[in-house]
C-alpha cells in the first residue's frame, strides 16, 4: 500500500537539536540516561532524518520515559512489549526510522520472549537496551542483570540468581547486531547507534548506563575516568596484515560467544553482525510475488472473486 | 421448528414406522444429522450439503460439535435445509447418518417420530423393535472400501454417505459433483478422482430397495435480482468482512476456536497488499496489532477467552492512548482452558470491563454468520471513526457453523484501508473538545510539535501529568466518545409482539433459536417478543421505551446466572435500567440453545397460557429482585444478596 503523501510541501528546515528536544528528562541529576539522549539528538541530527519518519518507542522504566524527551512522533507502551509494537510499526510502514529504547527488566525480564522473538524474525528496527543492573523506577529491586552479591530490597543478603549475558542471549536469539556501548563514552555510543540504524535487521545495542541513586559506580571498572579501562573490540580490517588474524570477525558467532565470556566488564563495541534476510524483506517479497501472481487486481475485483467461489 | 412432519409420504418395506405414510412428497425443510467420528470427514460431507443448499438458492444453517481430542472422538455435524427461513439448526434430526454403534446410542434420541436411521449395517445395530423410525441399513463401510478399490482404509466413507444422501433427497448430483471437483481442485488428481468414485458408488447403491421413496425439496423460484447465496461459516465471515472493512493488518496466535480466522488472513491479506503475523504469543499478538494500527493501519487481533485474558493490560493501553484496534473473542466454555471446543458466552463482563482501570471500550457480538460479515465491517468503521479499541464477540457456534446467505453489495461495501498522513498544521493528540484523530508517523505537523502517544495519564499532547483535574477530564473524554457512539446505534426492533407479556432478550448467536422460540411461542398463543442486541457497550439508547410495553423482560443467554442468580446480560441491563422486572434465562452446557429448551425455562412449569408472573411485575415494589418468587425463571433460585 502506498503510504505517500504527495501534498507538495515547503522546502524542509534544517534538523536542528533544539527541534527534536521536548520536555526536560525527570531522570536523577548524574544518571547515565542522559548521554545516551544527547547522542539520540546529535545522531539525528547529523544524519538529517526527515522529522515526521522519527519514530521513537519505549515499553516502561526510567530509560523508557526516552520518548516524553524527544519531540517527535512516538509512543510509550507497556512493560516489556515495545519489542512487538516496534514490529508492527515497522513491517507496515518501510518509510520510518523505528527507533526503540529501554532497560534491562524491560527488555531481557518482562519483555525477554519478544526480545528473542524479535530478533529471531530480524525485524528491521534499532533498539538501545540502557542496562543499569537494578530496577530504577520502582526502587532498587535486583534486575535479571544484577550480579551475584548485589544487594537490593528483594535480595537483602545480595542477589543469588545468575544475571543474564546480554551479549549472549542476542546473539543466540538470532539479533543481526549485536553491540555493547558505556553511556561515558560518546563517541563510541554515537558510532554504534549510527552503525545499528545503518544496519538492515533487528540491531540491538546494550549500553551500560549507571543508575546513580540505586547502583552507583556499577561500571567505573570500564570507565577511564574512574580508573577502569574501556576495551574497545578491533575489527578485522581485511588488510592482510599479521595483526588483522588476531582481530575480531564480526561475522563469526563463536568468536562473539567468546568474546562475551570475559569477565566483566568485558569488552566493547560489535560483536556480532550479519546479513541474513529481515522479516520486513522477506514479508515483502511474498506480498509483491503473490499480488504479481493475481495480476495486480484491485481489492473489490480479489474479494469479489473469493466470494464467487462461495456461491 | 414445525409443529407437524414434514417428510415426503412413504411407504417402506418392513421395517417401517406407521407414521412413514403421513409424509408429503415434498418437503421445505429438513433436519440432517452426520453422526460419527471426527476423523470421518463427516464436517465435510455437511459442508458439501450446506454448500449445494446454498447453491440451490435453499436457506441453510448447519451445527457441528468437534472433540478436544487431535484426532478421534465421536463427532456430529447437523445440516438444516428449508425452502424458507432457516434460524436454527433444529431440535430434532428428520434423519440421522449413524456411522458407528456409539453414533446410533447418543443420538437416537434426537431422531424425530418418524424420522429416518440410515446406519452403517457394517458396524450399527440398531433396535429394530422401536417403531418410531424408519430403518435403513447400509454396509456403507464395506462398499466404500469396496468402490475404491479394497484398500483396507475405510476413508471415503463421508462422500459415499454424500452420495446416498444426494439419492435419497434428489439433490442436483451435476452442482455436487462440481462442489467436490472445486473442493480438490489444485491438489492430485486421483484424490478427486477417489471422491468421485466415492460419491458414484453412494449415488448408485439401491436404496429404493429399502427405502422407496425420495424426498424432494420444494423449489423456490429465485426472484428476478435476487443476489445470489454465499455459503460460509462464521469466522470465514468475520475475516472477509475484515477485508471489506479496509483492514490490512493483523496478529494473532493459535488457539481454538478463533485460528481459522487468521489462517485465512494470513493467506488472503498478502493478496491486498497487507500481512498478518503469528506472534511468539497473545501478548506480542496484540501489541504487534497495535503497532500496525499506530502505523495508520487499523489492524486486527483476536483469540479466545485465554488469549484474551492475556491481551488485557494491551488492550487497556489502546483505551488510555486512543489507538484504533479491533479485537475477535471466539468465545468457548470457561475459565481458564475450560471448554476449548463447546460454546458459551460467558466472556462479555471480560469484554466489557476486563482489566484494570476505566478503560473504557466498544463491544458488538455478531448474530449469525451473515452478521459475522457486516459487524466486521462496522467495528472497523467504528475503531476509526472514535480512535478506540473494538471488540467483536463470536462463539465455536457461529465459528463452526455453515449458512447461506444473500452475497454482500462488495462495490458498497469495500473501505479504502490507505493511512491518512495528510499534514497537519498542528496536532493536539489528544484535544479535550473532540474526538482524538490518531496522526500516525509520518505525518509532517507543520508548526513542529510532534505527538506522544502515552498509556501515562497525559495531557492533550500526550505528556504525562498527574494532575487530577486532567485525569478527571480526560477519563470523561474517552467514556464521552462511547456515550457519544450510543446516539447513533440504531434501537433494535422488536421481533414478534411489539408489546406483551414477555419480551425475550438475546445478544450473539442465540439469536435464531430465540426467534424460533418466539415463533412458537406466538402460536401458542403467547403475547410475546423479542430484541436482539448487536451493540453491547454502549447499549443503543431507548431500550426503556421497548422494556416499558411489556410486563416481564428475559434475557436468554449462554453463561452462568452468577452469585446473584443472573447471566452477564441480565446483570448488566438490571444494572443499566434498574428495572426488576428483568430476569434470567442461563444455562452452561456448552451447547447451543435447543428452541425447546429455551421455551421452558421462559415459561417454567407452567403451561404456555399461564402468565403467573405478570401478577408480580404489575404491582412491581422497588427492589422486588430480592424477592424469589421474581427470579422464577432461573431454574435454580439463588438467595438473592443485594437490594
Amino acid at each position: 500500500m502506498s503510504t505517500d503523501t504527495l501534498t507538495a510541501e515547503p522546502p524542509r528546515e534544517k534538523l536542528t537539536k533544539k527541534a527534536i528536544t521536548a520536555d526536560h528528562p525527570t531522570w536523577c541529576p548524574g544518571c547515565g540516561d542522559f548521554a545516551v539522549l544527547a547522542c539520540y539528538y546529535k545522531v539525528l541530527e547529523k544524519r538529517q532524518i526527515e522529522h515526521e519518519k522519527i519514530v521513537t518507542l519505549a515499553g516502561i522504566g526510567c530509560s523508557s520515559r526516552f520518548p516524553y524527551f524527544v519531540n517527535g512522533h512516538g509512543a510509550h507502551f507497556i512493560h516489556g512489549r515495545a519489542v512487538p509494537l516496534a514490529s508492527g510499526i515497522s513491517l507496515a510502514r518501510p518509510d520510518l526510522h523505528v527507533f526503540l529504547f529501554g532497560g534491562d527488566g524491560d527488555g531481557f525480564s518482562i519483555g525477554g520472549n519478544h526480545l528473542d522473538h524479535g530478533a529471531r524474525k530480524n525485524i528491521n528496527m534499532t533498539y538501545v537496551i540502557m542496562d543499569n543492573f537494578v530496577y530504577g523506577l520502582t526502587k532498587k529491586q535486583t534486575s535479571p542483570t544484577s550480579p551475584i552479591g548485589f544487594k537490593s530490597k528483594t535480595d537483602p543478603q545480595g542477589a543469588i540468581d545468575q544475571p543474564v549475558n546480554a551479549m549472549k542471549k542476542l546473539v543466540a536469539s538470532g539479533a543481526t547486531f549485536v553491540a555493547r556501548t558505556h553511556a561515558s563514552q560518546v563517541n563510541h555510543m554515537i558510532q554504534m547507534i549510527e552503525r545499528a540504524m545503518d544496519h538492515p535487521g533487528f540491531s540491538v545495542i546494550e549500553c551500560l548506563s549507571e543508575c546513580v541513586e540505586f547502583f552507583p559506580g556499577a561500571f567505573d571498572n570500564a570507565n577511564p575516568r574512574k580508573g577502569g579501562a574501556f576495551e574497545v573490540i578491533e575489527e578485522k580490517k581485511y588488510d592482510n596484515t599479521p595483526e588483522d588474524e588476531a582481530r575480531h570477525d564480526v561475522t563469526d558467532e563463536l568468536a562473539a560467544y567468546k568474546l562475551a565470556q570475559i569477565p566483566f566488564p568485558g569488552v566493547f563495541g560489535v560483536f556480532y553482525q550479519n546479513d541474513r534476510p529481515t522479516k520486513n524483506a522477506l514479508e515483502k517479497k511474498w506480498i509483491d510475488s503473490t499480488r504479481e501472481k493475481l495480476g495486480q487486481p484491485t481489492d473489490l475485483a480479489l474479494l469479489q472473486k473469493t466470494f464467487d467461489r462461495m456461491k | 421448528m414445525n409443529p407437524t412432519p414434514n417428510l415426503p409420504e412413504n411407504n417402506p418395506p418392513a421395517p417401517a414406522s406407521e407414521r412413514a405414510d403421513l409424509r408429503p412428497e415434498s418437503i421445505n425443510d429438513a433436519v440432517i444429522r452426520l453422526a460419527g467420528n471426527s476423523q470421518d470427514g463427516i464436517q465435510s460431507a455437511g459442508a458439501f450439503l450446506a454448500r449445494l443448499a446454498g447453491r440451490s438458492d435453499q436457506d441453510v444453517m448447519t451445527y457441528m460439535t468437534i472433540p478436544a481430542t487431535i484426532s478421534g472422538g465421536p463427532s456430529i455435524f447437523q445440516v438444516r435445509i428449508g425452502t424458507g427461513e432457516v434460524l436454527s439448526a433444529g431440535d430434532e434430526a428428520d434423519f440421522l447418518v449413524a456411522f458407528y454403534q456409539h453414533s446410533y446410542q447418543d443420538h437416537i434420541d434426537f431422531l424425530k417420530e418418524g424420522g429416518v436411521l440410515l446406519y452403517d449395517s457394517d458396524n450399527v445395530e440398531p433396535n429394530l423393535d422401536d417403531k418410531r423410525f424408519v430403518y435403513v441399513g447400509v454396509p456403507i463401510t464395506g462398499l466404500t472400501v469396496e468402490a475404491l478399490g479394497g484398500t483396507a482404509k475405510d476413508k471415503g466413507k463421508n462422500i459415499f454417505v454424500l452420495g446416498l444422501i444426494s439419492k435419497i433427497f434428489q439433490l442436483d448430483v451435476e452442482k455436487m459433483k462440481k462442489l467436490i471437483g472445486e473442493k480438490f481442485a489444485g491438489k492430485d488428481a486421483s484424490i478427486a478422482n477417489t471422491a468421485l468414485m466415492a460419491f458414484q458408488a453412494g449415488y448408485g447403491y439401491p436404496v429404493g430397495k429399502v427405502l422407496s421413496h425420495q424426498y424432494q425439496f420444494e423449489h423456490v423460484a429465485k426472484k428476478p435480482g435476487a443476489p445470489a447465496q454465499i455459503t460460509m461459516d462464521g469466522n470465514q465471515a468475520l475475516a472477509y468482512g475484515l477485508i471489506a472493512g479496509g483492514v490490512r493488518y493483523g496478529a494473532g496466535y493459535p488457539i481454538t476456536p478463533w485460528s481459522s480466522v487468521m489462517e485465512i488472513l494470513r493467506s488472503e491479506l498478502p493478496k491486498y497488499g497487507g500481512l498478518f503475523v503469528q506472534a511468539e504469543d497473545e501478548l506480542g499478538a496484540v501489541s504487534i496489532a497495535l503497532g500496525f494500527s499506530y502505523s495508520g493501519n487499523l489492524a486486527i487481533t483476536g483469540s479466545a477467552g485465554p488469549g484474551i485474558s492475556l491481551k488485557t493490560e494491551a488492550i487497556g493501553w489502546a483505551s488510555m492512548a486512543e489507538i484504533p484496534l479491533l479485537i475477535i473473542n471466539v468465545q468457548r466454555g470457561g475459565p481458564s482452558t475450560g471448554l476449548p471446543t463447546n460454546v458459551e458466552q460467558s466472556d462479555l463482563f471480560q469484554a466489557i470491563y476486563g482489566g484494570h482501570g476505566d478503560s473504557p471500550r466498544v463491544v458488538l457480538a455478531a448474530k449469525t454468520v451473515e452478521d459475522c460479515f457486516y459487524i466486521a465491517i462496522e467495528a472497523a468503521r467504528i475503531a476509526r471513526k472514535y480512535s478506540t479499541p473494538v471488540f467483536i464477540l463470536s462463539d465455536t457456534s457461529l465459528a463452526t457453523r455453515i449458512e447461506a446467505f444473500d452475497e454482500p453489495k462488495l462495490t458498497e461495501l469495500m473501505q479504502d484501508p490507505k493511512p491518512d498522513l495528510t499534514p497537519l498544521d498542528t496536532h493536539k493528540p489528544y484535544a479535550l473538545d473532540k474526538i482524538t484523530r490518531h496522526a500516525p508517523p509520518g505525518t509532517p505537523i507543520r508548526d513542529g510539535k510532534y505527538p506522544l502517544i502515552s498509556g501515562l495519564e497525559h495531557d492533550e499532547f500526550g505528556h504525562p501529568t498527574g494532575s487530577p483535574k486532567l485525569h478527571m477530564a480526560m477519563t470523561a473524554k474517552r467514556r464521552n466518545k462511547l456515550r457519544q457512539l450510543a446516539e447513533e446505534i440504531p434501537v433494535p426492533e422488536v421481533f414478534g409482539d411489539a408489546e406483551g407479556d414477555t419480551l425475550l432478550v438475546g445478544w450473539g448467536s442465540t439469536y435464531g433459536p430465540i426467534h424460533d422460540a418466539v415463533k412458537r411461542a406466538l402460536e401458542h398463543g403467547e403475547k410475546i417478543g423479542a430484541i436482539h442486541l448487536r451493540h453491547l457497550h454502549p447499549l443503543p439508547n431507548g431500550l426503556e421505551k421497548i422494556f416499558a410495553k411489556f410486563k416481564r423482560i428475559v434475557v436468554v443467554e449462554m453463561n452462568d446466572q452468577g452469585v446473584y442468580g443472573f447471566g452477564q446480560l441480565a446483570t448488566i441491563l438490571r444494572a443499566r435500567y434498574c428495572e426488576p422486572k428483568i430476569q434470567s434465562v442461563t444455562k452452561t452446557d456448552g451447547l447451543t440453545f435447543r428452541v425447546r429448551e429455551i421455551l421452558e425455562d421462559v415459561f417454567q412449569g407452567r403451561t404456555f397460557a399461564e402468565k403467573k408472573i405478570t401478577k408480580h411485575a404489575a404491582h412491581a415494589p422497588e427492589h422486588i429482585d430480592t424477592a424469589p418468587e421474581n427470579v422464577d425463571s432461573v431454574k435454580e433460585v439463588v438467595p438473592q444478596g443485594v437490594g
